[in-house]
């Protein structure tokens, strides 16, 4: 004698048994008269007294809407056979099977009545397109072609940069505001007459950082945030910070002044053999 | 010639114009595109052209909505949503069905694909269709075919790679006709007419690919 836990467990299973097969049925896996719906309908109500939870209440819903519509599948099987284009599938499968490819074409010919159709042009439509070609304007007026000036390459400047809205200027304004305080740190502690050797501000521990800071200095310059001095005979450059900035660029800081930053350059500063 | 009959005529030239040529993507002409051209008894003039056709091997050929053929005798509404083509009212020698574009196992192929969907209720998947036609075809060639199939609007196939018969065969193909022939047909070796010929070359396609 079972319990009635054990009952009920085994009420589910059944259940849960019951929907997949109606689910295979109607997958088109499983025959739908594979299923005996009246012995189903006999399970379905000998455990239906003994569901308690909304759980298994939605399990016995769940088979009785699968059961419905395997019934569904079983009528709709029931109005093909009874049609005139019904024919035994397993016949017709074994009849396919069994034909031979030139059997097959002779069959099909005296089924196959093939849509006669025309996609020649008509009078009509061949005026219009004679039409529409005389007013057609020339490719060549459609589609000018354009006129792209050969551009030799060249070198960009920060400024262009910044009008292409490739690079921030504000970025960069912060960036040499931030360097024109360091250079003015730097001759504060380490130069003398307001002013210290070039190499000795640009100069860093790598060569790249070096070239970066030679970058920067050379804006400092431009900008009117500091200026060179050059002692052409001891061949030493110096760079001066200005208290405050220029706000009108003079006709003598458009003077530009070529400084070799090479990394022979900076190998000889490391060694303090540039000033 | 008196009045009336000078109106049909000139319907039934219309109604030659609107059905020969492709007007759209697919051919055919809708019901209510006709009634529009010639008139509410548009009906009455294709049963004249039909009648005309008939000399000439063709006929007008009516497709209803979802190929549902009415029990009775069709309704205005019924015939405004239904499809009208020409198409061959005889038969294609498998000669003349070469000439027209078709490699004979190509039609085979094709046959055997609408029959085993019919015998499927209309529906069979892809993979079953492609084990059928593999064992009369060269393997390299079911999948091509039955592209071709659907690309020309025999076939059709939904996302589930399951296949179904498309407009063009409910517009060419008996059915019906199909099927019966083939229960009744016995084994038979060659071809009814220009048989000889025509195995040749299915004998050359095969071991060509072989």
């Amino acid at each position: 004698m079972h319990s009635k836990k054990e009952q009920k467990k085994l009420g589910r299973e059944k259940l849960q048994r019951i929907i997949e097969m109606c689910l295979a049925i109607e997958n088109h896996t499983v025959d739908p008269f594979m299923l005996d719906v009246d012995n189903i309908l006999a399970i379905v109500k000998e455990y239906f007294p003994q569901w308690e939870q909304a759980e298994e209440l939605n399990l016995d819903a769940e088979a009785i809407h699968h059961l419905a519509s395997v019934i569904k599948l079983q009528s709709e099987w029931v109005k093909h056979r009874s049609t005139s284009l019904y024919t035994d599938p397993f016949l017709l499968e074994e009849k396919l099977t069994q034909a031979t490819k030139e059997e097959m074409l002779s069959i099909f010919l005296k089924a196959w009545h093939p849509i006669v159709e025309l996609e020649q042009l008509s009078l009509h439509s061949f005026a219009e397109a004679l039409r529409y070609w005389e007013t057609l304007v020339p490719l060549k007026d459609r589609w000018p072609e354009l006129a792209v000036p050969e551009v030799a390459a060249g070198t960009a400047t920060r400024d262009e940069l910044v009008k292409q809205r490739i690079l921030s200027d504000k970025v960069f304004s912060e960036e040499l505001e931030c360097y024109w305080q360091e250079l003015k740190a730097k001759v504060g502690e380490k130069g003398s007459d307001g002013k210290m050797p070039y190499w000795d501000f640009i100069g860093a521990d790598t060569y790249e950082e070096t070239v970066q800071r030679a970058f920067l200095t050379s804006f400092l310059v431009t900008y009117g945030y500091a200026a060179l001095e050059i002692h052409p005979l001891e061949e030493a450059v110096f760079i001066k910070p200005l208290e405050k900035p220029l706000s009108k660029i003079s006709a003598q800081q458009l003077i530009s002044i070529p400084i070799s930053v090479t990394f022979e350059n900076w190998q000889k500063w490391k060694r303090g053999e540039l000033k | 010639m008196s009045k009336r009959k000078g109106l049909y005529a000139s319907k039934m030239k219309r109604a030659t114009h609107m059905l020969f040529y492709r007007r759209h993507q697919k051919p055919g002409v809708k019901g209510w595109e006709l009634r529009r051209v010639l008139g509410s008894d548009y009906p009455k003039v294709l049963e004249i052209l039909d009648d005309y056709l008939k000399s000439l091997d063709l006929q007008v050929k009516t497709v209803f909505e979802e190929g549902k053929t009415p029990a009775g005798k069709p309704s205005l509404e019924e015939l405004d949503k239904a499809r009208f083509y020409i198409t061959l009212r005889g038969e294609l020698t498998p000669k003349e069905a070469k000439m027209i574009g078709w490699r004979i196992d190509d039609l085979a192929g094709l046959a055997v694909a609408i029959v085993y969907i019919i015998s499927k209720k209309g529906q069979a998947p892809r993979k079953d269709v492609e084990a059928m036609l593999s064992e009369k075809l060269p393997g390299w060639k079911v999948g091509l075919n039955v592209e071709r199939y659907i690309r020309y609007g025999y076939l059709q196939q939904d996302d589930k790679e399951q296949l179904y018969l498309d407009w063009r065969t409910l517009a060419e193909v008996d059915e019906k006709a199909l099927t019966d022939f083939l229960l009744k047909s016995e084994a038979q070796t060659t071809l009814p007419t220009e048989g000889a010929e025509e195995n040749l070359d299915i004998e050359e396609e095969d071991s060509e690919t072989s």
